[in-house]
């Protein structure tokens, strides 16, 4: 059973840039993971408009019947959201992580160009790390 | 200066104060996207006009209704994006949260959606939103003088839900 379903990252334009799936079940191909991450983008700036007090930086934390999301968004406009499990705790942990290994290995790379599809195998490496800890320290727990 | 006495005894009922209620709006919608009910508590921040406002309050809830049943992970069969769905059928959701509030959903049966927007950190308002529904079809479905799909115009009913909503923690 995993614990976190999917991750996704976004650029500032609501271009998917990186997905990666840890087992959902059902098939998304990549014009749907496309799709949903456009949608999700654009919601996220719905949200901002219809609050009712000032300041409002978008949906944090999304609960649905079956996943929660929670998205974390860059000063730059990256969104990194991740969906798993309802009740999942430290995800916002998880998240600043991904968005450093993101600077650390995505950012840096020479030949990585800003806003196109991540595809550096240090990241994915590192990546999988940390996805795979934290589904340990979940079992730990 | 006693000439002008009287001003002891408060002339009307004091004004409500944003200490206490966490509550800042509430939406009731029927199934066809109508605005049945609008009450605001505590809203200082105003982008649109009513009507533009309660347009997109409706689009957003109907969007991330279809993004979640798209999304939904322990689902095999979902079909495609965006695909019409009955209301119960399909992934829901019941919350999301942003810094500044967060929102909770109900959509009963019959596709009645009833909205409540608080404050960030209130817990789970999934039962007091059960409970707003019975008090809607108590006083506003039960009312002989209601004629569905119109806005409600139901004192009962307001001051009810008032009451309600400002004793929520």
């Amino acid at each position: 059973m995993a614990a976190i379903y999917s991750l996704y990252i976004i650029n500032k334009s609501g271009g998917l840039i990186f997905y990666k799936d840890y087992g959902s079940a059902g098939r998304m191909d990549t014009n749907d993971s496309l799709r949903l991450a456009s949608l999700w983008h654009s919601m996220h700036a719905i949200s901002q408009q219809l609050s009712p007090v000032s300041g409002c930086t978008g949906i944090e934390l999304l609960q649905a019947d079956t996943f929660d999301l929670h998205c974390f968004q860059s000063l730059t406009g990256t969104k990194f959201f991740v969906v798993c499990e309802p009740g999942t705790p430290h995800m916002e942990g998880l998240l600043k992580h991904i968005y450093e290994l993101y600077t650390d290995y995505v950012l840096k790379n020479p030949f990585y160009e800003m806003e196109m599809p991540i595809r550096c195998e240090l990241f994915d490496v590192n990546l999988a790390q940390a996805v795979q800890k934290d589904r340990v320290a979940l079992l730990g727990r | 200066m006693q000439f002008f006495g009287g001003s002891e005894i408060s002339p009307s009922p004091p004004v409500p104060t944003a200490s206490g209620n966490n509550a800042y709006m509430l939406y009731v919608f029927n199934r066809n996207g109508v605005c049945l009910l609008y009450r605001e508590w505590n809203r200082p921040l105003k982008t649109l006009n009513s009507h533009q406002d309660h347009k997109l309050m409706f689009g957003l809830l109907f969007s991330l209704k279809s993004l979640t049943a798209k999304m939904d992970p322990t689902c095999v069969d979902k079909g495609n994006l965006g695909v019409p769905q009955l209301p119960g059928q399909g992934c829901s959701f019941h919350s999301f949260r942003t810094n500044t509030y967060k929102l909770t959903f109900m959509e009963s049966p019959s596709g009645i959606k009833i909205i409540l927007v608080t404050h960030p950190r209130t817990g789970d308002l999934r039962e007091s939103l059960k409970y707003i529904y019975n008090l809607y079809v108590e006083y506003v479905v039960k009312n002989p003088l209601y004629s569905p799909g119109t806005p409600i115009r139901c004192q009962l009913f307001d001051t009810t839900v008032d009451q309600y909503v400002r004793g929520l923690g």
